[in-house]
């Protein structure tokens, strides 16, 4: 049971996210977009929107030092383990908090705006249901553990047991003893990971990162697919030999 | 010296009707799909009007187009790469679709099942947005010539910068129509706003696209574009806009709403230019200095160096010809006519507009003068401050002096023609007073009036020269085909994902052969007989234009006094089937 649930579903999870996204990429290239709606409305947006996304990127901030940056590294630059898990439960609350609220935000406007509700798909719904558990979960272990116990430093057996996994010699029986809520987190986040290459997340893989580097207009040239000019005979002379032709 | 090359284009906004035939055919072209019913790649709006979207020339609000910093160089007015980056999840300006309007159908089904009674029945609108009843309370030309008067007119950003007295007085002086396209600026705001490098450039023909494989949904270029003429896909969630119909400008016809423009006004053609200089143009400190700036960027295609220049950069010698032979060349540059539109927004707009002197005219012949004599409308232009402000403020950034020489250039054209025109010998003093000579004013009173179809479209066909598919190509840029992406249809993740499938493109050849031929299409040619109304140039009597009536009642293709329906070496028989099967 344990080798099920912690080697084989998030392998299982971890192919499907990474095939489905080439394939995604490969298929559907026209279908990745944000499938923004706010045409339809802006109000209610704007607040929800950047609350929701600022709060995600600050709680995958948190997940990536937490989980791939082991406590003894932490450790060697002088974070005890007391300031780092005051600093990660106060952020990681509070970015938490954003993500929910701002993603209430964004379903509720989702179902009570008129167009927003007719523009939503089948598979949105189903997505909204997993990231907002995933997220939920998420937040109810931490709260859970804090507020009820004295923390859990899921640093001494989550983390390893996640950095196991890219080292292909996964360690089960760690994660066996982890609350509950944790491992319904985890469990969680993996199901989102094999649906995320079939959903509307995939724009977080889009993230324009080279609008800051590339010049603001961009040239291109024509495509060079066959063209819709008469053909030529073979004797004819070509007009020009620049860089058209030689592109070709 | 980079010599690039521009396809542009130049309106004559005298001729200008505001029949909105360019607006439906270029719909019908292109943005005869769900997801893009508000969309108007070609619109003509009433001047004074609030344009569409409404107000969108007020960029205070829209924060369209770029800036110059304090340094001397430019950044779009929405913000630098930081700034937009950090106000992607939630653009915070971007008109909403009430800045355009709510798409509405009519519920034409009820006309069919309402049971018998009293009244007629009524097809109620309903919104195509949120497939509810609505009540219609704008469109895309709800103020057309004035509807809604002055409480419309009065929203006008360009009326609100002109002063007083001249607003009060303007929705009484004149009216005229201005249609709009995409200016496939020299300096794309859009593109720049664009945080994934969709928006391009083509370096071949400098038309601006949108990669719709590109294009994430992010909406920056909507704000971007000054003019609003990217608009936002609400299906696809993708950007799309006007696209110079570059499958037909790629082999030398002009584009659609150019070919049906009734009024003929439209010129198309190539202007080259140095695309170092752009840049430096765009940010000449002064906006009334714009309009100068840019007619320097263009390049003299008849001037030995810059031929060379352009052979070196690999500009084709037809190109280069088209080039010399180009109405906009001659518009811009040589009879000094055409004025871009908003150059203060600093895109270098590259869709020209000669200013109307129609309202000069028409209140002279209100006041009982002689509209056609030369010291009546030189004196016109100069007494008419308010129509010359207005059109100031749209085309040179409010400099009056550029715009009154062009009125008053036509005017020169309009006396010196009558004289010929009543057989008196030509008065060479008229064309003087406006720096021209009597031949010159009657090449441009040829080019202006009297321009055939080559004339006024002096397009290049692109180079491919490895043309093998003539027929079924890849276009990577068209939506609409059947069952494609563009037609409705819901894929797998939402609306319109999938792959792409070919478009089967019209043999544009065919059509374009047509147009320039000078005899009619014979009925009896069997390939040549099939006539599409949408083709149909009005050449001819129309007696081709329907098949024989077939003996028995099978499907006329079926029939056997009709064309074959396969033959091969007439393409027309594709160009002409396909709209009929897409109805
Ligand atoms: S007018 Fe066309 S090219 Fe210019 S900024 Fe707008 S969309 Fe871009
Ligand atoms: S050039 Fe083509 S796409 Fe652009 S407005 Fe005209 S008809 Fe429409």
């Amino acid at each position: 049971m344990n080798t099920v649930l912690w080697v084989i579903v998030p392998y299982l999870s971890i192919v499907v996210f990474v095939g489905g996204l080439i394939w995604r990429h490969r298929y559907d290239k026209f279908g990745w977009t944000t499938r923004s709606s706010q045409l339809y409305e802006s109000a209610v947006l704007r607040w929800g929107s950047p609350l929701f996304h600022f709060g995600v990127l600050l709680v995958l901030i948190g997940h990536v030092v937490g989980l791939l940056v082991p406590k003894s590294w932490t450790e060697a630059v002088g974070i005890s383990e007391h300031s780092y898990h005051l600093m990660a439960v106060f952020l990681g609350t509070v970015a938490g908090m954003c993500t929910l609220i701002g993603m209430a935000i964004l379903i509720a406007r989702r179902r009570l705006v008129g167009p927003v509700f007719a523009a939503t798909t089948r598979n949105d719904k189903a997505m909204y249901v997993v990231l907002g558990s995933v997220i939920v979960l998420g937040l109810l272990a931490t709260v859970r553990a804090n507020a009820l116990g004295d923390g859990y430093d899921y640093r001494e057996t989550v983390s390893p047991w996640f950095r196991s996994l890219f080292y292909l010699s996964p360690d089960p029986e760690v994660m066996a003893e982890v609350p509950l809520g944790f491992q319904l987190h985890v469990l969680a986040a993996f199901v989102l990971f094999a649906f995320w290459p079939f959903t509307r997340l995939v724009h977080a893989f889009s993230a324009p990162v080279g609008y800051l580097t590339r010049p603001y207009v961009v040239y291109r040239s024509r495509d060079p697919h066959p063209g819709l000019r008469a053909p030529r005979p073979g004797w004819d002379t070509i007009p020009s030999s620049g860089r058209r032709t030689a592109a070709r | 010296m980079r010599v690039m090359a521009q396809m542009a284009m130049v309106m004559n906004l005298d001729k200008c009707i505001g029949c909105h035939t360019c607006s439906v055919t270029c719909k019908q072209a292109w943005t005869n799909r769900s997801g893009v019913e508000y969309v108007w790649f070609n619109n003509v709006e009433t001047r004074p009007g609030q344009g569409y979207p409404r107000t969108y020339q007020d960029q205070a609000t829209w924060q369209g187009g770029w800036v110059r910093t304090r340094r001397g160089r430019l950044k779009p007015r929405s913000g630098g790469r930081i700034k937009r980056l950090l106000s992607i999840f939630a653009n915070p300006k971007l008109p909403s679709i009430r800045d355009y309007y709510e798409p509405w159908t009519y519920e034409y089904e009820h006309l069919l099942t309402a049971p018998a009674g009293e009244h007629t029945p009524v097809a109620r609108p309903r919104s195509l947005i949120s497939g509810r009843d609505m009540t219609i309370t704008w469109s895309a030309n709800w103020d057309d010539s004035l509807a809604g008067g002055n409480e419309t007119a009065a929203g006008d950003p360009i009326l609100a910068r002109v002063s007083e007295r001249v607003r009060q007085e303007y929705a009484k002086a004149f009216m005229f129509f201005l249609p709009r396209i995409c200016e496939h600026c020299l300096n794309p705001s859009c593109a720049a706003a664009c945080p994934s490098g969709a928006i391009y450039k083509r370096a071949e023909d400098g038309i601006v696209l949108v990669d719709q494989d590109r294009c994430r949904g992010w909406r920056m270029c909507v704000t971007g574009c000054p003019y609003k003429k990217i608009y936002f896909n609400h299906r696809t969630g993708k950007a799309e806009k006007c696209t110079f119909c570059f499958p037909r400008v790629e082999i030398g016809i002009p584009t659609v709403c150019s070919e049906t423009c009734v009024g003929r006004l439209r010129y198309i053609g190539l202007m080259l230019y140095d695309a170092d200089a752009v840049a430096r143009a765009a940010a000449v400190e002064n906006e009334t200095d714009l309009y100068e700036a840019q007619r320097s960027v263009f390049l003299d295609p008849h001037d030995p160096a810059v031929v060379a220049e352009a052979q070196r950069s690999g500009i084709p010698e037809d190109w280069i010809a088209a080039a010399q032979r180009s109405p906009i060349w001659d518009l811009i540059m040589r009879y000094e006519v055409a004025l871009p539109l908003h150059p203060e927004y600093r895109t270098m707009p590259m869709v020209w507009y000669i200013p109307p002197l129609s309202p000069v005219v028409d209140v002279l012949r209100d006041t009982g003068h002689d509209a056609e004599d030369a010291g009546n409308l030189f004196g016109a232009v100069d007494a008419l401050r308010i129509p010359v402000e207005y059109l100031a403020q749209l085309f040179t950034a409010g400099d009056t002096a550029p715009v009154t020489a062009v009125l008053r250039r036509l005017a020169a054209m309009r006396a010196y023609q009558r004289r010929i025109n009543l057989g008196e010998p030509p008065d060479e003093s008229i064309a003087a007073s406006v720096g021209m000579t009597g031949e010159q004013i009657q090449d441009m009173y040829r080019l202006l009036a009297i321009a055939k179809y080559d004339e006024r479209y002096v397009i290049p066909a692109a180079h491919a020269e490895t043309a093998q598919g003539l027929e079924e190509l890849a276009t990577g840029c068209s939506l609409d085909y059947e069952g494609g992406p563009g037609m409705g249809g819901t894929g797998p993740f939402g609306e319109s994902s999938g792959r792409y499938a070919p478009i089967a493109v019209e043999n544009f050849r065919a059509l374009a052969d047509r147009q320039r031929g000078e005899t009619f299409v014979d009925p009896a040619d069997p390939s040549r007989a099939r006539i599409n109304l949408l083709n149909w140039d009005g050449k001819g009597r129309p007696a081709g234009l329907f098949p024989p009536r077939p003996p028995s009642p099978r499907r006329p293709e079926e029939s056997p006094g009709n064309p074959p329906k396969e033959s091969p070496g007439s393409p027309e028989e594709k160009a002409s089937g396909s709209p009929e099967e897409k109805q």
